[in-house]
């Protein structure tokens, strides 16, 4: 049941980044009935007493995920750290579904600890997963969201996104000018480093589906202009420099093109580009705005926004080589945008403005198929959705007390959190396809 | 942002028409309102913060200081210099043409780029935070566009001019009033 692991180079480089004044999450509303679960505080034996509580991250990571209670620290009736010392009646008492336990140990004068977890189903009294994990000291956060990953699959049947990570862009105002920061933290807000800073605007970042590179725009030349950056070395290329507006990177999911939007021909239109032989094609072609790419997942077909009929709403156009096929997906709102598909390919996370009469931009989803709808949020900016890669929460960007913050709501609405920020408008979210 | 649908955009560029007759009798300048082109929005209640922002960008009305002592300008001179102090164009809410009591101080902006070949403008397009980002990037470059051709038309050169869109990236005024609204629905023109 046990197995070793080893993190691989996780470590950051920390050359070119400077950490930044942090978001932390808070959870704004949960579920009704949620997964009672305890978490153990892990035995530690040789690592300093500064070292990350890894019980803690996990029992975070746990909570914010909105469908777990985690049992108080203070409401344990005994600490047990391996299988030997649980006694389940004990759990049971408490009424609580799952239990893990764990320890975490490291020798003085090293920088390598080990890990090692177990996890219980308290009614079935089974061990459920358990491991050792192995890892640089300053790895015990990302240990901690391993964990909490394995906890969640284990329960819910679907795979953890605590270890993805988010970009998302800054501006703040300084006494220079508005100064602008492409970051990237953990999901949770956690651990930011800036990417890139810019005395020019810098948009929609996009993340490569290996996770390795980004797509941005960056108006550094006074222009809009497309870039693409390794997000580990920080090496990066100009990849556009049409006339007017370059705009909207979006990888295709093989990795290979790069869908856009250009303006070189007198207005924006939808633009995919090889990546490796720098051939353009242009998908579409209309006097009125094309924009918001977004590949479908099986990369055949682009959704996107068009004000062809005097508003934006969302369209399709198949990719085949012979005829582009478009169809219109939305009709009953007075601005459908930025639209995005789940996995599953009939769902749309969109940006959607009802009449023009209640001038709130909400999140919602609809199904293509049976034009089910549901509007996922309730202020009156919410913008940039971008979906976790496991299809279970949505992150966007929307205003509260006059500045730009990040929220989060799961597909099913029940569940919201917040990435408060400390300083600055945020802005332009961008979930990390998993990352290992 | 774009326009509704084509009868209203009709039915809305009639009101304004007529609204225009009313409003500015006196400067007899109502021909063409084909460039007014109210499309609707700016009539659907949203309006608000047309007026704030359209008097504000005309609110460096200097007439000719202390033009009496010294040599007279003409009018004509004390128009055109005033013309060409006034650089930034506001756009009512959803509408990508600007409007058309803006007409004769672009015209006389068109006229002094054709005076003089070696200079050099930008058109920087904005908008407000309404509406998605790359949405209003595209409406920012649109409403550029429009003084654009409007500048070619009467005289300046292409290569004169080029246009740069920010959409909402470079608000004139934070906050979420109808008031920034206006200032921020905006077209620059920069040296």
């Amino acid at each position: 049941m046990k197995a070793y692991r080893l993190l691989l180079a996780l470590a950051l480089l920390g050359a070119f980044t400077v950490v930044r004044a942090e978001l932390s999450i808070q959870i704004t509303q949960g579920v009704d009935d949620p997964i009672p679960i305890a978490v153990a505080p892990f035995r530690a034996s040789g690592i300093g007493v500064g070292a990350e509580d890894v019980a803690r991250v996990v029992a975070e990571n746990l909570e914010q995920a909105g469908v777990f209670q985690v049992l108080g620290r203070d409401s344990l009736l005994s600490m047990p750290s391996e299988q030997s010392e649980v006694f389940f009646r004990d759990w049971r008492m408490l009424a609580q579904d799952y239990l893990l336990v764990g320890q975490v140990s490291g020798e003085r004068g090293s920088q390598l600890v080990r890990v090692q977890y177990e996890f219980f189903d308290v009614n079935r009294e089974l061990l459920l997963a358990g491991e050792v994990l192995g890892g640089n000291i300053s790895q015990l956060r990302d240990i901690g969201h391993e964990i909490a990953n394995v906890v969640y699959e284990q329960v819910t049947g679907v795979r953890g996104a605590f270890t993805t990570q988010i970009l998302y862009v800054v501006a703040e105002e300084a006494d220079d000018g508005t100064s602008f920061r492409l970051e990237k933290a953990d999901y949770d807000g956690r651990r930011a480093q800036t990417l890139l800073r810019s005395q020019e605007p810098i948009m929609s970042p996009s993340w490569s589906p290996d996770g390795s590179e980004v797509a941005y725009v960056s108006f550094e030349t006074e222009l809009p202009r497309i870039y693409i950056q390794n997000i580990a070395t920080g090496q990066r290329r100009q990849v556009t420099n049409y006339p007017g507006i370059n705009s909207s990177p979006v990888w295709s999911p093989d990795g290979t093109k790069l869908a856009m939007v250009l303006s070189k021909d007198g207005s924006p239109d939808i633009y995919v580009q090889d990546l490796r032989s720098n051939e353009l094609r242009k998908i579409t072609d209309h006097p009125a705005i094309d924009t918001e790419p977004s590949w479908a997942p099986d990369g055949k077909s682009i959704v996107f926004m068009s004000d062809r009929t005097g508003q934006p709403q969302i369209y399709q156009t198949g990719l085949d080589a012979g005829a582009l096929s478009l169809e219109r997906l939305t009709y009953d709102c007075f601005q459908c945008a930025k639209a995005r598909f789940l996995p599953d390919g009939v769902n749309l996370v969109h940006v959607r403005r009802e009449t023009r009469q209640s001038p709130s931009y909400q999140i919602a989803i609809i199904n293509i198929e049976t034009l089910r709808l549901i509007t996922l949020t309730d202020t009156a900016l919410d913008e940039s959705p971008s979906l976790a890669p496991n299809g279970s929460m949505i992150l966007y960007a929307t205003k509260f007390e006059g500045r730009g913050v990040l929220d989060a709501v799961s597909i099913d609405g029940r569940v919201k959190f917040r990435l408060p920020s400390t300083r600055g408008d945020v802005r332009e979210p961008a979930w990390s396809p998993f990352l290992n | 942002m774009g326009t509704q649908s084509y009868s209203i955009f009709k039915a809305a560029l009639l009101a304004s028409a007529l609204a225009l007759f009313v409003a500015c009798s006196s400067t007899g300048d109502a021909t063409g309102d084909e460039q007014q082109a109210a499309a609707g929005a700016g009539d659907a209640g949203s309006s608000g913060g047309a007026a704030g922002a359209g008097s504000s960008g005309s609110s460096v009305q200097i007439g000719g200081t202390g033009a009496g002592e010294t040599a007279p300008l003409t009018q004509e001179q004390a128009e055109r210099e005033e013309a060409l102090r006034t650089t930034v164009f506001y756009f009512d809410f959803d509408v990508a043409e600007f409007r058309a009591d803006d007409r004769q101080t672009l015209a006389h902006h068109a006229r002094d780029l054709a005076a003089s070949p070696d200079r050099r403008i930008r058109l920087e397009g904005h908008a407000d935070e309404r509406g998605t980002r790359e949405y209003n990037l595209a409406l920012g470059e649109r409403r550029a566009n429009g003084i654009l051709n409007y500048l070619i038309v009467n005289g300046a050169s292409r290569e004169q001019i080029q246009v740069v869109s920010y959409g909402e990236e470079r608000p004139a005024e934070m906050g979420e009033s109808e008031q920034a609204y206006a200032a921020n629905r905006r077209v620059e023109i920069v040296e």
